[in-house]
């Protein structure tokens, strides 16, 4: 562990596009050093949330606070150089290479003068190697696979060098092996590196897994808080995700599991037996 | 609840009281200009004019009046009439199938092709009346309508709206520059042209109208067939085929209608722009998106507001007269502008 | 069972180097291309070639050799009044306008994110034509001399700027994240809308003007360098310099720039600020060229793809993208007075070949999206 860690807070946020409001006077402490996912169902501002935290919208009411000082008001370099995002959606220019991509991360710590020194070679290098993608520097992104190019838009995120670290839904593309692999690199971000890290998780067993803090959203407002064995019951899915489901232990993690229940290929049900 | 019968009734009475409006708007351009006429004026010399025996105009006239009515009034109120149906009908139908609200036959390109070849045909022939070039600004209307329409389908349709916007407007840059060029060459083919592109009513002998009546008359008979069809191909086009719908075929028959219609009206009164553009919006608040209903009322909203704007014109700038091009453009800009700012547009 | 180990940091490094290895003098460090780097050399000496070639052509054909002899500050006295007084100014403002619109039409693109935007298409060009036709018309040809060379151009800049400042003023609002700015969606619509009014507003003017106004004001309006001297082209060079510099020390911005609105927000670019340098610095370039020569078509569109299709770089490289530029109007000034039987203004050769390669441009965008 380095420097005491950047504390990102929000302060009674209201967020919304247009003239629809999603979160609605929303207070949320981040912890420093762990990883926090904030899962919640479709369209409860998981996402609108982690947005207004990486400073790309901006709040109609109430603030959002790195420490202690509101984020619209700091210069938008210095945020940089503290919180890194990887967005929902990123585009690139067709024919930029891999590299040149990850390269871009360390644009809040260059200048005019200073375009590439030896630190951010060090950076890049070391942020292509964590997710594995070294040996497809030279490609361009247009060839490679979904879930290739979402490995190399986190490295960018990582080659930021940010204490803190957004991501929104980084496994989309992902097969379950690569996603356990990102996933394993975020979690050892923060275990080697003391890096506070919030993700946007849709898989709600990933989620369990790999979080330190659960943050359960629904309808703009936070519902639960707090570890995964505390917070992820029967009662919270059936209420929260609308979710017929049993909560077992995982046998490989020892944290919960959940095993969904539908109408169909169910013991018991129907006809079934097996 | 709302009944599919109130819906109905409420859509018929408003397509009636456009018809009243329209009436009015062409009684008052009969009777509005350098020298005003009363309505009963009107009334009489039009129904002098047309219920001769021999026909329509046969019987000389019997007033200065009358004979304002018929060789100024009459041609250019009908022409405008005409006019603004066909362009509006047009813009229903290229915002249709294009499926993009900012679609318009000026933006498009179809009106600089229309320009082109007339131009052309100006500086080759030698022409100086409308009804000589009229049919090269058709021609030119029509392939440079082919050639968007095909560059922008290559991509299945798929392509951004913006990007067709954007084709249509460099299109468009490269015909002017390719009209400067002539008419640059010669005094009089520029002489000629500048009164035809600035778009005006006016000045148009009678033979224009009947030249192109026929194309107008065809091109909205067929944009009203059209109108099923385009409800299910605005569904996108996979989902039209699966509905039954020969795509290609359905496209061409629509392009060939919006040609008709704006090829025709353009070569007969010069270009116009943002006319096909903001009327089926404004007739889209009333009957919504449903082409059947949207077909009709942009031919009548187009025609109305184009002889409102020739009017307005020849009010605003008495003793002469602006131009109906530009007294449009002025109009259809703001709105143009205040479409683009609302929200809904920008997430397209 | 993962077939990806995570420590290699060695390899990584080596293959870091390879794509983009690095020239570091002190605290000085940039990104070493050598490739882009001999490229862009090979276009500028391209550019100097078809310079000299302008110089050259005319009614009596000048030798190359005496062309270089005579800039490099040899030849006798009459052939240094030859070249300088008369040959040189056309050459050097076709070169200078042809920068200026390939470097603005870069900026536009890479801001806006769209290969066919540009400044004739977003109506600055057109606004400028406003203001010189205003000019022309209004005039009345009484004092044609120095109306003509000072007062149309004069207008065309600031008909240009102005449209450029509506049109900016008109595009600001609320983003959709609640920011006030400018979206580039929005801007580039309205642009294309005020466009449109502009050339309605030209066609009324030429009606209301007596047949030689009009005659004067259409040909201004197809851009030629027939008028071409020394004190026209100088604001225009000094112009250049200024949006030139702009655009460099910007570059990486732009690349930035490239990635997407919430990217770039993330890396701590402020985006509304830089955008506003930007398209300031296009809009002045474009405008001053237009000023200068008149309307010059599918410059500004056609030079930044095809620097980018030619060097193939990820964005519009500005520098290529002026230097093709300034290629092309010399390209399309030597071809109108030797291959041509009629001299045509020189806006209407570069209209003529641009065409197609516009067509092919959209084809390729279409066929792209399909792809995709």
């Amino acid at each position: 562990m380095t420097s005491p860690a950047h504390r990102l807070a929000a302060d009674s946020v209201s967020l919304g596009y247009g003239e629809r409001v999603i979160v609605d006077e929303l207070s949320l402490d981040i912890a420093p050093g762990v990883v926090t996912t904030v899962i919640g169902p479709n369209g409860c501002g998981k996402s609108t949330l982690l947005k207004s935290l990486g400073r790309l919208l901006r709040p109609r009411e109430g603030q959002v606070v790195l420490d202690g000082k509101a984020i619209s008001s700091m210069k938008t370099k210095d945020v940089a150089r503290v919180i890194g995002m990887l967005p929902q959606t990123p585009v690139a220019p067709e024919g930029l290479t891999v590299a040149d991509l990850v390269a871009r991360g360390r644009h809040p710590h260059q200048s005019w003068l200073r375009q590439w020194s030896a630190d951010d070679e060090t950076e890049v290098a070391a942020a292509l190697a964590q997710t594995g993608i070294a040996d497809l520097a030279e490609r361009t992104l247009d060839e490679l696979s979904g879930g290739q190019r979402q490995r190399a838009w986190i490295s960018m995120a990582l080659a930021q060098g940010t204490d803190i670290l957004l991501l929104d839904e980084p496994t989309t593309y992902l097969d379950l092996a690569h996603s356990l692999e990102v996933l394993d690199l975020v979690d050892r971000l923060h275990a080697e590196f003391g890096r506070t890290v919030v993700m946007v998780l849709h898989d709600l067993n990933l989620a369990i897994r790999y979080s330190d803090e659960l943050v359960v959203m629904s309808a703009g407002r936070i519902v639960a808080r707090g570890k995964p064995a505390d917070v992820v019951t029967a009662e919270l899915l059936a209420e929260v995700f609308g979710l017929d489901a049993t909560v077992l232990t995982d046998p490989v993690s020892g944290r919960p599991m959940i095993v969904p229940i539908g109408t169909r290929h169910v013991h018991g049900a129907d006809g079934y037996d097996e | 609840m709302i009944h599919p019968g109130t819906v109905r009734r409420r859509r018929l009475t408003g397509l009636l009281l456009l018809v009243v409006l329209l009436t009015v708007a062409v009684v008052a351009s009969i009777a509005i200009g350098t020298r005003s006429l009363a309505p009963a004026t009107v009334f009489d010399a039009v129904t002098h004019a047309l219920g001769c025996d021999g026909g329509p105009f046969r019987c000389p006239a019997r007033s200065t009046a009358e004979e304002i009515v018929r060789e100024l009034r009459l041609p250019r109120t009908a022409l405008a009439l005409v006019a603004g149906m066909a362009l509006g009908i047009a813009g229903a139908l290229i915002q249709g199938y294009t499926r993009n609200p900012l679609a318009d036959a000026g933006l498009l390109g179809l009106n600089a092709g229309a320009g082109f070849l007339a131009a052309l045909s100006i500086y080759l022939f030698g022409f100086t009346a409308p009804s000589q070039y009229i049919w090269f600004a058709f021609a030119g209307s029509a392939i440079a309508g082919v050639v968007v329409f095909g560059v922008s389908s290559i991509g299945g349709g798929k392509a951004s709206p913006l990007s067709l916007v954007l084709a249509g407007a460099a299109v468009t840059a490269f015909l002017q520059a390719m009209t400067n060029a002539v008419v640059v060459l010669d005094n009089a083919a520029l002489d000629t042209y500048r009164f035809w592109v600035v778009g005006t009513v006016n000045g148009r002998e009678g033979g224009v109208f009947w030249q192109v009546l026929p194309f107008l008359v065809v091109g909205m008979a067929m944009a009203v067939a059209a109108a099923p069809s385009l409800n299910l191909l605005s569904l996108g086009d996979d989902v039209a085929r699966g509905l039954g719908v020969d795509v290609g075929r359905a496209r061409a028959f629509g392009l060939f209608a919006v040609v008709l219609l704006s090829g025709a009206a353009t070569a007969a009164i010069g270009p116009i722009a943002f006319l096909g553009l903001v009327v089926p919006h404004i007739a889209r608040t009333i009957t919504g998106p449903d082409n059947r209903w949207l077909i009709p009322y942009s031919g009548l909203i187009g025609g109305l507001l184009l002889l409102v704007a020739d009017i307005a014109g020849r009010v605003v700038a008495r003793p002469g007269e602006l131009q109906v091009g530009v007294m449009l453009a002025a109009i259809g800009a703001p709105f143009f502008i205040a479409l683009v700012r609302r929200k809904k547009l920008v997430t397209l | 069972m993962s077939t990806l180990e995570t420590d290699k940091p060695t390899d990584a490094g080596a293959a870091l180097r390879k794509v983009r290895p690095a020239l570091r003098i002190g605290p000085v460090s940039l990104v070493w291309r050598p490739v882009l780097f001999g490229a862009v050399l090979a276009l500028a000496a391209l550019v100097f070639a078809l310079f000299c070639l302008d110089i050259a052509v005319g009614e009596t054909h000048i030798p190359l050799r005496r062309v270089l002899d005579v800039l490099g500050g040899g030849g006798t006295r009459s052939q240094r009044f030859i070249i300088i007084e008369s040959r040189l100014p056309r050459a050097l403002t076709a070169v200078v306008v042809g920068a200026a619109l390939g470097l603005s039409g870069a900026l536009m693109q890479s801001i806006l994110h769209n290969p066919l935007a540009g400044p004739d298409v977003l109506g600055i060009t057109t606004g400028a034509s406003v203001g010189a036709v205003a000019v022309l018309v209004g005039s009345g040809g009484a004092t044609t001399g120095l109306i003509a060379t000072l007062g149309a151009p004069l207008a065309a800049l600031t008909g240009g700027l102005l449209t450029a400042v509506v049109i900016y003023l008109l595009a600001w609002g609320r983003g959709r994240a609640g920011e006030r700015g400018v979206t580039g969606f929005r801007l580039v619509l309205i642009g294309i809308g005020v466009n449109a009014v502009l050339l309605s507003v030209i066609s009324w003017l030429l009606t209301r003007a007596s047949l030689t106004d009009a005659a004067r004001a259409q040909l201004w309006l197809t851009g030629s360098l027939n008028a071409a001297d020394m004190a026209r082209v100088a604001p225009a060079v000094v112009a250049l310099a200024l949006v030139t510099v702009v655009a460099l020390v910007s570059a990486r911005t732009l690349a930035a720039l490239r990635l997407g609105e919430e990217s770039t927000r993330v890396l701590g670019v402020r985006i509304q600020a830089q955008q506003a340098l930007l398209i300031g610095a296009a809009v002045v370039a474009a405008s001053v060229a237009t000023a200068a020569v008149g309307p010059v078509g599918f410059v500004a569109l056609a030079a930044p793809q095809i620097a980018r299709m030619a060097l193939r770089t990820p964005g519009e490289p500005l520098l290529a993208s002026a230097l093709t530029g300034a290629g092309l109007v010399a390209a399309a000034d030597i071809i109108s007075r030797t291959l041509l039987p009629v001299e045509l203004p020189v806006g209407i050769v570069t209209a003529a070949l641009g065409g197609p390669f516009l067509l092919y441009l959209l084809v390729r965008m279409n066929r792209k999206a399909t792809l995709s």
